[in-house]
């Protein structure tokens, strides 16, 4: 009964250009390291080290992204993120859509506990398991290989939470008639499941792109070879290449980092909402 | 007999009909499983083994290069219990977690609070307030060292302009944690803006303008009315960025190692240096085990509040 909208102070318009212009200070706040970032990237040695610093750089030195580009092995590292996530998200795309679906679609003994056991992933520290899977891999032989970048992660609650919410809402006569027709319950999966999930799949495939891309420790302990160097390992070894002091070249660092998070930036332009949720649901920080 | 079984499937006999009939039995009560095989398999090799495993190593001596690793029972544990380096981590995690807890809540709870309110842009906000969470590791760390730097920092160039001094930050044994506690502050409290945003739109709308009609002033109807409702999310909160604050170690990898003189040396930092640097992986694993238990106790907290149903369908 009554007004049943949302809380919000609405009254006059005072309070909102208030809270516009704090919530606006609060996001230059935020965004100021990172635009300080972009800053340094274009200006030239001399202008990163000018007395006292501003914030347009004169001149504009784009040969600075060429430049990291060209310092190390940027190109291979970018290939291997990018092999590494593209492999990650498909193999998390199947093995969720496939555990959803059971645990949407079918009834069988155990699927509380198994549902809670998928829960459970979500608890453990993933500090605790970097020992014991790094001994692990070692045993398999898998140190030092795509394997170790990819195969441990091919699988994640948050794929199969949101799929399974989604599948649920398949009317069940849309699979009633599919099973009548002789489709099989795996077709009925592939061949209409899927085709009809696309936001929830897409929201999947975006945050475990991004969280793969995003990796660092564990492409750090698990490679030895440059060129198996993801691009975080190989910003950071780049990183510890650059620094010494007075001599750092702290604008092609700069540089080499803006290059590193475009792409996180530009998914996340297109896809906040998907990204939101899925950190917190796995309870993911920086 | 056998010219029966020559002959179409019809034809086939009883008992073989029956064995089909069983395996197609047995088939759908094994679908689901196999359903979820794919998914639990990896779980159980990445997540659940590996868990156990430690636990198990914690109680050996392996160092990952010998062949074989003896049994020691609790020695880890003891030695652990007079290591002066680990207890050294344990207090900077506690001081670190105790620094950034209380920035955080405030931060989020006031940006939340203001979010939820009639402005324009909102979603634009909302997606800049948590943008740090999303940012790379790597470049956070890159971008704050900048920051941090004592000669060529754009922070130490204000402090200057203020005429304060200018500390060594990330250089200087007393500034280093807190430098780092700025920096897990920058890159967290969007995050838990989100969660109070959640919170605060499950508050029912009427219950405040209800208080406004009666009177209230914006003051008394958040502290009386609000901050009350709020309080499972406020709880929420704190055990998380509790759990978050003893997690932290990737930026200390990326930035301080440890340093300078330990002072920046946390819990994984220092499971992490002996498992990866001095490979004594009992001896790690031990800390793992201990952090494990203290974590999951958190955790469990943390999971009894939110309800785990409302949250994960």
């Amino acid at each position: 009964m009554g007004l049943t909208k949302k809380t919000s102070i609405s009254f006059k318009v005072k309070p909102g250009w208030v809270s516009f212009i704090l919530l606006a200070l609060g996001s230059l706040i935020i965004v100021m390291p990172l635009l300080w970032m972009l800053s340094t990237s274009l200006k030239s040695m001399t202008g990163v080290y000018k007395f006292p610093p501003g914030l347009i750089p004169r001149p504009i030195m784009w040969q600075n992204y060429i430049d990291a580009w060209n310092s190390a092995n940027f190109p291979r590292y970018f290939l291997n993120s990018t092999i590494v996530a593209v492999v990650v998200t498909l193999g998390e795309l199947t093995t969720s859509s496939l555990a959803a679906f059971a645990f949407a679609r079918m009834k069988f003994r155990g699927s509380n506990l198994l549902f809670l056991m998928v829960l459970g992933t979500l608890m453990i520290p993933k500090e605790i398991l970097l020992i014991p899977n790094y001994v692990i891999l070692k045993q398999l032989d898998w140190l030092n290989s795509y394997l170790a970048l990819t195969v441990p992660f091919m699988a994640g609650a948050f794929g199969i939470f949101i799929l399974r919410q989604h599948f649920l809402t398949i009317h069940q006569d849309l699979e009633d008639a599919a099973i009548m027709d002789g489709c099989s319950r795996l077709r009925f999966l592939l061949s209409i499941v899927i085709p009809n999930s696309k936001p929830a799949l897409a929201a999947v495939a975006v945050f475990s792109f991004i969280t793969n891309w995003n990796s660092y420790i564990w492409p750090l302990i698990v490679t030895r070879d440059d060129s198996l160097r993801t691009i975080q390992v190989g910003l950071s070894a780049f990183k510890d290449a650059e620094t010494s002091g007075a001599n750092t070249n702290w604008a092609l660092l700069m540089a080499a980092s803006v290059t590193t998070l475009v792409p996180v930036i530009i998914i996340y332009a297109f896809a906040q909402e998907w990204f939101t949720e899925g950190y917190i649901t796995s309870g993911i920080r920086g | 007999m056998t010219e029966a079984m020559i002959k179409t499937p019809d034809r086939l006999p009883v008992v073989v009909k029956g064995i089909l009939r069983r395996v197609k039995e047995l088939f759908q009560i094994l679908e689901p499983y196999l359903y979820l095989a794919p998914a639990f398999i990896i779980f159980t090799v990445f997540v659940f083994a590996p868990l156990i495993f430690s636990i198990y190593l914690s109680f050996t001596n392996w160092d990952l290069i010998s062949k074989g690793a003896d049994f020691i029972w609790f020695k880890n544990y003891l030695r652990l219990a007079h290591n002066k380096n680990f207890w050294g981590a344990v207090e900077n995690t506690i001081y670190f977690t105790i620094g950034i807890v209380p920035a955080q809540i405030v931060l989020a709870l006031i940006s939340a609070l203001l979010l939820n309110t009639k402005v324009k842009f909102k979603s634009l906000f909302r997606s800049i307030y948590f943008l740090p969470v999303i940012v790379p590791i790597t470049v956070t760390a890159i971008v704050w060292l900048f920051i941090f730097s004592p000669s060529y920092g754009i922070l130490n160039y204000l402090i200057g302009l203020v005429g304060l001094p200018q500390p060594s930050w990330l250089y200087d044994p007393v500034w280093a944690l807190p430098a780092l506690m700025v920096l897990a502050v920058w890159t967290n409290f969007g995050y838990f803006t989100v969660i109070f945003l959640a919170g605060l739109q499950s508050i029912p709308g009427e219950l405040i303008e209800a208080a406004e009609i009666d009177g209230a002033n914006k003051w008394q109807s958040f502290w009386k009315i609000t901050f009350p409702l709020l309080s499972p999310t406020t709880f929420l909160v704190l055990i998380m960025s509790i759990i978050g604050g003893f997690q932290i170690y990737q930026t200390v990898v990326l930035t301080t190692e440890g340093g300078p003189a330990g002072a920046t040396n946390v819990i994984v930092y220092e499971l992490y240096r002996t498992a990866f640097e001095y490979f004594d992986m009992g001896y790690a694993s031990a800390m793992a085990t201990l952090l494990f238990f203290l974590l999951f106790s958190f955790t469990l907290i943390q999971f009894k509040v939110v309800g785990s149903r409302v949250h994960y369908g």
